[in-house]
């Protein structure tokens, strides 16, 4: 920690997925010291997560697109850690972000896979590419075992080649699923069905600002063509309302919805698989900006127009200031990154230098706002759920214990429903079931304060930066 | 919608306290309605740890009050039970020196005196008590009566079985009075509540209502975090554990950090742990140094817990009154309007004794209550001394 050289900033990026590369590239290219922190055992993140090594994947690329975007990342970060511009830490798994009485911040990591042993890292100033997460609504059924998130299952494509099972269902809504879908039948899975509760009128209603990505549009039209390659059938304005299974998945119900996003009475039917990957779209991950005191704009963390948050010295870049995949990422963590440079050498930056990473930022919010609106999950889905359905995993909480905490004790918002049911106060903290929860009680899903972003031993934080 | 409501008494604040209000009162007979503008127990209540304690109190009118509530607690326990988490798990307190046990063992025979169930405890029966404890401490003092529920539990199971009109997301703005001075309801911003009688039962928010009815009562809020632990298997720690030195800094006067250990298990498996105490507003920010001190303090107690990870901290706002008292009963400048607030950090332990005695007050206001209220008079403060 005393490793500073007197003249050089130093910056720590907090993630090392498009938005942490991007930024730590960019910042390292302009004479600020870079650490660049991440739980993973390989730079990359969830989009260019690699096969482990030993695994010899004689074609990675072919999980990926963008790969040469990837290599040519991969080789800016190597070229700057020899140069030694950049220390990358891999399996450091960040619990806290402290800003210290001087201004100046720690990074309290604790070291993978066991999650046991500090460290801790000294920034002038900290930078905050933290991702995001996957929401999963529940329904019947959603616990049994072969029931994985979409996202889970695109991971262990890209991860590990290997694939979960042998006939798949891909359902809920949102971009992910055609990916996942795909990747699932180029891996040799029998896809049977790929089910998006929106439909295809939503896409007409927002076609200018679809349309106003032509690489997007032909990127969908390619998933489009290796659907029907694998004779993937799509249900659109189709929902599973019910996973079936003794001890593990056999089959799920899925059903047509009507105009008001109810299911329609009469159209379910049951399709024989022993895997679904299900998800419902992507949250910010915000708990470190949080607990730094950082606004949020519902649940993304404020930026403004050089990704700096409201607390001085803290940028962020990527899904953590709201979800727009890999390529906004790249852009936004490109701006934070030459922004955090200059500012660090007590310059002003030049926003005319990233002109370009500007306006990708603003074409990509754009298209992924209007996403936004049309990848809806249906609008009553939470009927759905059935009493004994477990909503909270964690801490085993009912749909019915919840709607009992709304009707009869009084309960009109999440943080209530947990206090009374404890639903989210298990291992995960309310990140799988928090959506479920607020949407079961009929209230806003409201971002949780997470003080810590993962749970530490008491012993580490008896200890934490008290050399400070 | 402006439809205006009628009740007997409004209770203002859905915590604990004013959850007790409203059964007391309307077991006493009274038609009531129950106000806030969050939730039920959605200020210091939903971040309190549901002390119901004797232990940490010297003999004198909080320790008169907290045993008259433990037997109401007592009493609630038989219709609740399980169902707000009620435990009469005990607590013991712990002196890390022989100096300190001395001091300690004196203080537990004042509380014998005033009624209170204090045994000592030598060196090894105390690891009898708690075999998970750090080797090598004196000893410390059993308290039996010490016990414990969850509070947001229990203030909504006590607002249900009260029957009274719960009214939630709705702000006071102003209280109502007659000509002469003496309150006929309140004003929220979705309509009028009319009644003849009030209870400021809105806790660390308390002196804020009062000034709506223009009474002086100077409550400060009082920030306390608490560390909260994985789920462990039962009985790792069996009572409510806390070291000697909590007593002295819930006496304290300062505005400055305090933290003594405070370490409990709960019937869901986790552990808490408390026990910090500053004066810095209603400041929400995480502490890492507050934060630090209380693992600090649990893993000096608990050796055990070095390895048992925390799973999230949370912070609360305790109604510090400048003597440590609450303010209990009617307030002589403000006919009709009764106070129940300013119970600092055992509003829990104290609801119930605060309740009962607020329905005595409110249904026979020419008896002698059950505890005398001279103590806890809302205008014993001077707006200078504030």
């Amino acid at each position: 920690m005393t490793d500073r050289e007197p003249g050089q900033p130093r910056l720590a990026v907090i993630g090392a997925g498009p938005a942490g590369l991007a930024a730590a590239i960019a910042a390292a290219a302009r004479g600020v010291r870079v650490t660049l922190l991440d739980s993973a055992a390989e730079a990359g993140g969830q989009f260019y997560r690699q096969p482990a090594a030993e695994l010899r994947a004689r074609r990675p690329q072919a999980l990926h697109h963008e790969w040469r975007t990837w290599e040519r990342l991969r080789d800016g970060l190597d070229a700057h850690v020899r140069a030694g511009a950049v220390r990358h830490l891999t399996d450091h798994h960040v619990w806290l972000v402290e800003r210290r009485a001087d201004g100046r911040f720690t990074v309290h990591a604790l070291l993978g896979p066991e999650q046991e042993d500090p460290a801790e890292v000294c920034a002038d100033a900290v930078l905050l590419a933290t991702g995001g997460y996957e929401k999963v609504l529940p329904f019947p059924g959603w616990t049994l075992p072969g029931v994985i998130t979409a996202g889970g299952a695109q991971a262990m494509l890209k991860g590990t080649l290997a694939t979960a099972g042998r006939r798949a269902v891909v359902a809920g809504t949102g971009p992910l699923l055609l990916p996942v879908a795909t990747g699932l039948a180029s891996a040799g899975v029998e896809v049977a069905a790929l089910v998006e509760s929106a439909g295809p009128r939503a896409f007409a209603g927002r076609a200018r600002a679809l349309a106003a990505q032509p690489g997007k549009v032909a990127e969908g039209a390619r998933y489009g063509a290796r659907l029907l390659r694998h004779r993937v059938r799509l249900l659109a304005r189709h929902t599973v309302v019910e996973a079936h299974g003794a001890d593990r998945l056999e089959a799920v119900t899925v059903a047509a919805l009507d105009g008001a996003g109810r299911v329609r009475p009469g159209t379910g039917r049951r399709i024989p698989c022993d895997t679904l990957a299900v998800g419902h779209g992507m949250l910010p991950h915000t708990d470190l900006a949080e607990t730094l005191g950082c606004r949020l704009d519902g649940h993304a963390v404020h930026v403004d127009d050089e990704q700096r948050t409201d607390v001085p010295g803290v940028w962020a870049a990527g899904e953590a200031t709201g979800i727009g995949g890999a390529a906004l990422s790249l852009a936004e963590g490109h701006i934070a990154g030459r922004s955090a440079a200059a500012r660090l050498r007590g310059a002003r930056p030049e926003p005319a230098e990233w002109a370009a990473a500007a306006r990708t930022r603003t074409r990509l919010r754009a298209f992924f706002a209007a996403l936004d609106s049309v990848y809806a999950p249906p609008a009553h889905w939470a009927e759905q759920v059935t009493d004994d359905t477990v909503v909270c995993r964690c801490e085993e909480v009912t749909g019915g214990a919840i709607r009992a905490a709304v009707a009869e004790l009084g309960a009109g918002d999440a943080r209530t429903v947990k206090l009374l049911t404890r639903a989210g106060m298990g291992w995960c903290q309310g990140r799988v079931c928090g959506p479920g929860v607020a949407g079961l009680a009929g209230c806003e899903l409201t971002p949780s304060r997470r003080p810590f972003a993962r749970p530490v031993p008491l012993g580490v934080l008896a200890a934490a930066g008290e050399d400070d | 919608m402006n439809v205006g409501l009628t009740c007997d008494v409004v209770v203002v604040g859905a915590g604990m306290v004013g959850a007790a209000c409203a059964l007391y009162a309307a077991r006493a007979g009274l038609d009531v309605i129950l106000v806030d503008r969050g939730p039920v127990a959605g200020g210091t209540t939903g971040a309190g740890e549901g002390n119901l304690l004797v232990s940490d109190k010297e003999p004198g009118p909080e320790l008169d009050l907290a045993l008259l509530s433990g037997r109401l607690w007592g009493e609630l326990a038989r219709e609740f039970g399980a169902a707000i988490e009620y435990e009469a798990k005990g607590g013991v307190v712990v002196a890390s020196s022989p100096g300190g046990l001395a001091a300690l063992e004196r203080f537990a025979e004042g509380q014998r005196a005033a009624g209170v169930v204090a045994e000592p405890v030598a060196g090894d029966t105390l690891y009898d008590l708690e075999p998970h404890l750090a080797p090598g401490l004196p000893g410390g003092v059993h308290y039996p009566q010490d016990r414990q529920v969850m509070p947001a539990l229990a203030a909504a199971h006590l607002t249900r079985a009260s029957g009274a009109r719960l009214l939630t997301g709705r702000t006071v703005t102003a209280v109502l009075r007659t000509r002469d001075g003496a309150v006929r309801g309140v004003r929220t911003d979705r309509g009028d509540i009319h009644a003849p009688a009030i209870v400021n039962a809105a806790g660390t928010w308390g002196g804020e209502l009062a000034a709506l009815a223009g009474a002086h009562l100077p409550v400060l809020p009082r920030r306390g975090f608490v560390l909260v632990t994985e789920p462990l298997p039962p009985r790792k720690v069996r009572h409510k554990v806390y070291a000697a030195d909590y007593v002295a800094d819930v006496a304290s006067d300062s505005a400055a950090l305090q933290t003594s250990p405070v370490v409990e298990g709960t019937a869901a498996g986790p552990i808490l742990i408390g026990a910090s105490r500053e004066r810095v507003g209603f400041d929400r920010t995480f502490s890492l140094p507050v934060v630090r001190a209380l693992a600090a303090g649990a893993t000096r107690l608990f050796p055990f817990l070095t390895d048992v990870r925390a799973m999230r901290s949370y912070l609360g706002f305790r109604p510090y009154m400048p003597d440590h008292l609450p303010a209990i009963g009617p307030d002589p400048r403000v006919p009709g309007l009764h106070h129940a607030c300013g119970h600092e950090g055992a509003g829990i332990g104290l609801a119930t004794g605060t309740g009962h005695l607020i329905a005595q007050a409110l249904t026979a206001p020419g008896k002698t209550p059950d505890l005398d209220l001279t103590p806890f008079r809302p205008d014993r403060f001077t707006e200078e001394a504030a």
